[in-house]
């Protein structure tokens, strides 16, 4: 086979995927920016403040201009770190940050593969969800790393703390969506997404059977993003800084461009596996049917993500951080118990053929559990010790 | 945990209260509901709540009548500085940033007859004062004052040590603007500024104290 017939031949599958990376390429920083701004203005709203408004109509050029300024910062590489593993380290976060991306499909893809333009870098893996999450947890090694690399104790706290975070919290996140998985007999994410676009419209959607999987699914996705309530790896009050206390412009911005980018991925995560993805009632129909369905789709599934990035940046504002113990026991005493019981009763209930909302019973039946048996040793716990009375008035 | 109350006035009874410890039931257990009000309580302020940012340069905040700002020097019913060159203020200034020189009044000059002391120079260093207002208290003529300016900027440390001309001018706009009348006036200037007949070290004169 000559070059020129391997070219006419590869060519047609090559120029959709590099279009399709070209695109995650060129929107991981806009997003990773404006997702600062609607961060800041949503902190600003959240605390009665307006937030940023000067630059542009309603401030809408702040984020450039914070892009402009933080790219033409000096580079400053303290004298102490180990220069070549210390800028190793944001690149390797945004990396696998930016790598987890290449699974989630951005617009309606079909289940069979498509030539020809398609909204996605990676179409019809049929281990999608396990390579995403397996490259999304390389993204601890940025951290582990920065924090290492910095030579400060500091950073190292905060980077062990991030790993043992990571850790943890992997276990209920893959347990979770296994349960997922199962009802939908397959790992490939868009056809967990054709899974939900049942006749019912919105009641084919996961959130409503699997209401405590997406609970656990979404709390440990928080955890694995770093972010408020479990930002531990960064505190500010304990830890300067956390793993990025060495770091300053654009080496900084690496890494809260792969924050954000976790951020998004983890709301396309939660919209696919248990929102329905592009599909909403009433727009149902055929994914390639023509391109205005398609944009309509794309449309649905921006929106939902937006939805949750937003949920996302209110949760900061709404709990408060917990503590490293809290943090570990939420995960190993709440969490991997739930979403393991979880996982057994899914798979019981579609062994047994049982009807779907028997899912959802099993579900509620688990979180009540779970509570009740919570409450029980929280109140042993505060029991008084014995010969101190209370006083009343 | 706890709350003790103890009324001051009633010395045989006190009141001594122990905090429960907060009840953990099933709802707070299953944090959801917690998360809930959290997040009800975040969006009631991104919608309800008013906003109390001030878009500073366009909105002036408005500052209370006793703020201290940018000094100025008075003047008299009759436009002369009201400062006797006393050296209370400069004596005052924690921050040592009053600087005056005293000279005797211009006698040949009919304006200044019944002056004997005035500043021949009155310096004020307005990177070094630390707004406390102390000279304002010293000052036995309310000759100086703090004024609402609060937005006090420069390019250079020179144009920021105010001298005499200076001060008075801040006088001259602020009073003309009406946002800070004089706001210790008593009336006539004190004893100090009086001429003696007699040598410096004269008795106050009878009836002692400030006029008005």
């Amino acid at each position: 086979m000559s070059l020129s017939e391997l070219w006419t031949e590869w060519w047609p599958l090559l120029w959709p995927t590099l279009v399709a990376i070209g695109f995650i390429l060129a929107s991981v920083p806009v997003v990773g920016l404006y997702a600062t701004f609607v961060e800041r203005k949503i902190a600003a709203a959240v605390q009665d403040r307006l937030g940023p408004n000067r630059v542009g109509p309603f401030g809408l050029f702040q984020a450039i201009a914070d892009g402009i300024k933080i790219f033409l910062k000096e580079q400053v590489i303290p004298s102490h770190v180990h220069t070549f593993f210390y800028m190793l380290a944001p690149c390797i976060s945004l990396m696998t940050a930016m790598f987890a991306l290449c699974f989630m499909p951005y617009g309606p893809v079909s289940t069979e593969y498509q030539s020809g333009f398609r909204m996605i870098v990676m179409p019809g893996l049929d281990v999608g969800l396990l390579l995403m999450f397996a490259i999304s947890s390389l993204s601890a090694y940025g951290i582990i790393l920065g924090g290492w690399a910095s030579n400060n104790k500091y950073s190292l706290y905060g980077a062990i703390r991030s790993c043992a975070q990571f850790i943890s919290y992997e276990i209920p996140l893959g347990m979770s969506v296994l349960g997922v998985v199962v009802v939908a007999g397959s790992m490939n994410i868009e056809t967990i997404v054709a899974s939900q676009a049942t006749a019912d419209g919105i009641l084919g959607w996961n959130v409503w059977w699997q209401p405590l999987a997406l609970i656990i699914f979404f709390t440990s996705a928080l955890a694995e993003t770093n972010r408020l309530p479990f930002d531990l790896a960064e505190c500010e009050q304990e830890l300067v800084g956390g793993f990025h206390t060495e770091y300053g412009g654009i080496k900084f911005v690496l890494f809260f461009l792969a924050e954000y980018t976790h951020v998004v991925t983890i709301s396309f995560m939660t919209i696919l596996l248990f929102f329905g993805g592009w599909h909403f009632p009433g727009l149902s129909g055929a994914v390639d049917a023509s391109w205005q369905m398609i944009l309509l789709g794309a449309i649905v599934l921006l929106t939902k993500v937006c939805l949750v990035v937003v949920l996302i940046m209110l949760l900061r504002w709404a709990l408060p951080r917990f503590r490293f113990d809290q943090l570990m026991g939420l995960t190993w005493k709440g969490l991997i118990p739930l979403a393991m019981l979880n996982l057994i009763g899914v798979a019981i209930v579609s062994t047994a053929q049982w009807p779907r909302w028997s899912l959802a019973i099993v579900s509620l039946f688990l979180l009540i559990g779970a509570g009740m048996w919570s409450t029980s040793q929280l109140q042993a716990k505060l029991r008084r010790p014995a010969g101190r009375k209370p006083v009343t008035a | 945990m706890t709350v003790t109350e103890v009324k001051p006035t009633s010395r045989k009874k006190k009141k001594v209260e122990w905090a429960e410890d907060p009840k953990i039931g099933f709802v707070e257990a299953i944090y959801l509901p917690a998360i809930v009000s959290g997040l009800a309580t975040a969006l009631k302020h991104v919608f309800f709540k008013k906003r109390l940012t001030k878009q500073y340069p366009e909105v002036e905040p408005e500052v209370p009548p006793n703020y201290r700002g940018v000094h100025r020097l008075n003047r008299d019913e009759e436009g002369r500085v009201k400062c006797v060159a006393c050296y209370m203020c400069q004596a005052a200034c924690p921050a040592n940033c009053i600087e005056i020189i005293a000279a005797p009044a211009p006698q040949d000059d009919p304006k200044w007859s019944n002056r004997d002391k005035y500043p021949a120079t009155f310096t004020i260093d307005e990177l070094r004062c630390i707004y406390c207002g102390m000279c304002e208290e010293a000052c036995p003529v309310d000759a100086i004052e703090l004024t609402s300016i609060y937005d006090l900027t420069g390019l250079t440390r020179q144009e920021l040590i105010f001298d005499k001309e200076k001060l008075l001018s801040v006088f001259d706009e602020t009073s003309k603007a009406g946002q800070d009348p004089v706001r210790t006036m008593r009336g006539k200037l004190g004893p100090a500024s009086e001429v003696s007949s007699t040598a410096a070290n004269s008795p106050p004169p009878p009836g002692g104290g400030r006029h008005g």
